[in-house]
């Protein structure tokens, strides 16, 4: 009973044995990209989580050495004896962000999940331009070598922040920082191209490669999400390119576009950088949003509460991004009639926001709810996204983010919404397609209790910090005690510091989970989670052309629970019965 | 499932924009360009609306003369990159060559021309870096905008040359026909990109 199309022999070219080489390192097979994509991040999400654990070390214990005789390891340009020095602990701020975001999240999101699902979600064979796909990848590495050169250069790593206004990030005369904060920016500018091919990628491969039926309005929301956002990405990076070269020319040739003293303008890096830096936090969110989405039908065994209306949602929010840059800069200087005009337009993305909240609660009420992992963390995902959310508002609105403006209030804020929210999204998109990609299920008791601990651990750790914020500690401060005022802090500081090992050390539950089910975990088969959307169709893991033959869409993809159907789902690609004497691709029925 | 149903089904794949992939593809990057662009031009416009004490009249320092025939040349190899593309949609490879070398070498003659300029500039000292500055019409800030936008412009065209030699020797080997002659279309795309982003450059950098 297939409705599918049977190929020939279009794609034998494909299946002879392409070697070591082509297949694990340099392939052009999306899947395998995907999962290059996956290890590599992983691995800078390790590394970025050390960062974060040395940071936390220097505000739980203050002046104290590091502990395991870390300070042994490190040079004394670093940590002599042990004790982080001021300038590396800004050097510490600044890589955390820039590897969690930069070499983290963004490749976990658009690199590992927009390879492995777009094609997939849609029907196609692989991307539309592979061997620039395979360039997308290839790039990754070597900016994150470039940028893990700068630790160990003299001065070493760029310490102004991942944000690096100008002019503390013009001079080495302020931060100390000289080739290190050179090779940030060369690090960013490389990695850019690897942005762009990928999101040349995916835009083209959406538009053009959609299985037969697959209208607009029956793709996935997780690839809708992956879409809006490789189009933010291929908007949004060639600023930061544009910006980031400006910078280079100040630090390299002495050109002044940022440097007062040759009446360049310092607010006009703010202004470039936020204009790629709110899309930027679109890009971080939205993949996030689409995998719930996914997840949440799918355990709930219930259709998305408004389908239609995520979309819009994806869309309005990808559109308002644009135009809200601002309202990361009220405490500027920047004119405060601007900063009014900036704070209504923030304000305006709370309705997309709550729409796609009320969605998610809606899909999941009166559902019939399967509690395993990756329902659990999607289900953090959203409440984690709206305490995000709800502290946002308070930073949107000028009068407030006077008084709490680069205070540890954003920091919880930023958290809340870049660990609570993507990477819990993360996790919910790894465990559920961790068995179309290795064919294997995840350990669930493990799972489990990575999520539990990781859920409690996070909350102890991120929760305490808007109060810090609130009583005016400083967003990088090396050493709060320095002033008498949040001397009264340290034991927040000290329980939170705990709760952050805590968190960071539970996540090699995950890796354990991770490589452990890669070879030990239960043969998962084509559709382990009784799914609807194309990627199930095929083999786990599928084979290189994905399908054997073109898949022929006739529905949505969260046909769960349909009445009158024996099974709880009904897969995109199954064919109606009743098809005779009427085409199977009839008038397009939204949200059928 | 019956034939009769089979020959019912519609395996039309999904519409896109109705052009090639390699077409999209080229549109979709060529948006990323914009964007590269109008960081460059907006930091420019941004900075000459600061301070327009730096930045000198038209005329005053930068050779109109000689970049209006450059620009000129840069628009009439944009005519020559049509004729080539015509000629091979005609199936008249011997033409799709010519005209190709044609635009090579004024696309080279461009970059030549603007080499030429810099060096004049240079020597005349004006230079982007806040150190060399020397005194001339206007301002540090000038030198530097100057040499960041043409420069990544002339990198495209550079860029372009390349791409066109590429496409150059594949015609030389007769890889395009009548049907398949993609490759040309789509480096043509960019070339008029390149020559559009120049009309802009020319006119808010050497005529306003």
């Amino acid at each position: 009973m297939s409705s599918a199309i049977p190929v020939g022999d279009s794609h034998s070219e494909d299946h002879h044995d392409l070697g070591f080489i082509r297949t694990y390192i340099f392939s052009t097979d999306h899947k395998m990209i995907a999962k290059q994509f996956l290890v590599t991040s992983l691995l800078f999400l390790a590394l970025g989580g050390m960062l974060a654990a040395m940071i936390r070390w220097q505000l739980g214990f203050p002046g104290q050495p590091l502990p395991f005789n870390l300070g042994a390891i490190l040079p004394d340009t670093m940590a002599p004896g042990g004790i982080i020095l001021p300038e590396f602990y800004n050097s510490l701020v600044t890589m955390h962000a820039t590897f969690m975001v930069f070499f983290a999240l963004m490749p976990l999101m658009a690199g590992v999940f927009g390879n492995l699902l777009i094609p997939l979600q849609i029907g196609a064979d692989d991307m539309a331009f592979p061997r620039i796909n395979m360039l997308s990848f290839w790039i990754t590495p070597v900016a994150g070598a470039i940028m893990l050169a700068s630790f160990f250069v003299e001065g070493g790593a760029a310490g102004a922040g991942w944000t690096s206004y100008a002019p503390l990030s013009t001079s080495g005369e302020w931060t100390g920082v000289y080739l290190g904060q050179i090779l940030w920016l060369v690090s960013l500018i490389v990695l850019g191209f690897s942005s762009i091919t990928g999101a040349l990628n995916y835009v083209t491969t959406v538009i053009a490669m959609r299985a037969p039926g697959m209208t607009w309005f029956r793709i996935p929301l997780a690839t809708w999400s992956l879409f809006v956002t490789a189009w933010l990405l291929l908007l949004a990076i060639p600023i930061l390119t544009g910006g980031l070269i400006l910078l280079l020319l100040d630090q390299t040739i002495g050109t002044a576009f940022f440097r007062p003293e040759g009446s360049g303008e310092p607010l006009m890096w703010q202004h470039i950088f936020w204009f790629f830096g709110h899309p930027e936090v679109y890009i971080l969110i939205l993949p996030a949003m689409g995998f719930v989405s996914e997840v949440i039908a799918n355990r709930s065994r219930k259709p998305v509460f408004g389908y239609h209306s995520m979309v819009v949602a994806i869309v309005a929010i990808a559109f308002l991004g644009w135009v809200v840059w601002g309202h990361h800069m009220f405490q500027s200087g920047m004119n405060p009639f601007l900063g009014m005009s900036f704070m209504a337009t923030t304000v305006v993305i709370a309705v997309p926001s709550a729409i796609k909240t009320f969605n998610w609660i809606g899909t999941l009420w009166k559902g019939d709810i399967h509690f395993d992992t990756p329902l659990l963390h999607a289900v953090s995902f959203v409440a984690l996204f709206v305490i995000g959310g709800l502290s946002g508002i308070f930073l949107a609105s000028a009068p407030v983010d006077i008084y709490l403006h680069d205070t540890y209030f954003i920091v919880a804020h930023l958290h809340y919404v870049l660990v609570g929210g993507s990477l819990f999204g993360i996790f919910a998109g790894i465990t559920f397609w961790y068995p179309k990609m290795f064919g294997r299920m995840m350990n669930e008791t493990l799972g489990k209790l990575h999520w539990g601990v990781s859920f409690i651990a996070y909350n102890l750790a991120f929760f305490p910090m808007h109060n810090l914020g609130v009583q005016g500690m400083m967003r990088r401060i090396y050493d709060p005690n320095q002033y008498e005022f949040l001397q009264s802090l340290q034991s927040t500081n000290t329980f939170i510091s705990k709760s952050v090992f805590v968190f960071v050390s539970v996540q090699v539950l995950f890796a354990i989970n991770f490589f452990w089910s890669m070879r030990k975990g239960k043969k998962a088969g084509d559709n382990p989670w009784d799914s609807n959307g194309l990627e199930w169709a095929c083999p786990s893991p599928p084979p290189h052309g994905n399908f054997a033959e073109i898949p022929i869409v006739h529905r949505g993809p969260y046909e769960y629970s349909y009445p009158g159907r024996e099974q709880d789902f009904w897969p995109q690609n199954e064919a109606p019965v009743e098809s005779f004497g009427a085409s199977t691709k009839p008038e397009h029925k939204p949200g059928e | 499932m019956s034939d009769a149903v089979l020959a019912t089904i519609d395996r039309t794949p999904e519409p896109g924009m109705g052009v090639f992939n390699k077409k999209l593809g080229m549109w979709v990057f060529l948006l990323s360009e914009v964007m590269f662009f109008t960081s460059l031009i907006g930091s420019y416009i941004i900075l000459r609306y600061a301070h327009p004490d730096h930045f000198a009249a038209p005329g005053e320092l930068l050779n109109v003369n000689l970049t209006a025939a450059n620009t000129f040349l840069l628009i009439c190899s944009s005519v020559s990159m049509v004729k080539a593309f015509a000629a091979i949609q005609q199936g008249d490879l011997k033409g799709l060559q010519r005209w190709l070398l044609v635009t090579i070498l004024m696309g080279t003659a461009f970059v030549s021309v603007q080499a030429y300029e810099y060096i004049m500039l240079s020597h005349e000292g004006f230079l982007p870096g806040l150190a060399d500055y020397t005194a001339h019409a206007g301002g540090p800030l000038y030198g530097a905008t100057f040499y960041v936008m043409t420069g990544f412009h002339g990198a495209h065209v550079s860029l372009g040359v390349l791409a066109l030699i590429f496409v150059y020797i594949r015609a030389l080997r007769g890889e395009y026909t009548v049907a398949d002659h993609e490759g040309v279309e789509v480096i043509g795309l960019y070339w008029h990109f390149v020559d559009l982003v120049w009309i802009i450059l020319f006119t808010i950098v050497y005529l306003i």
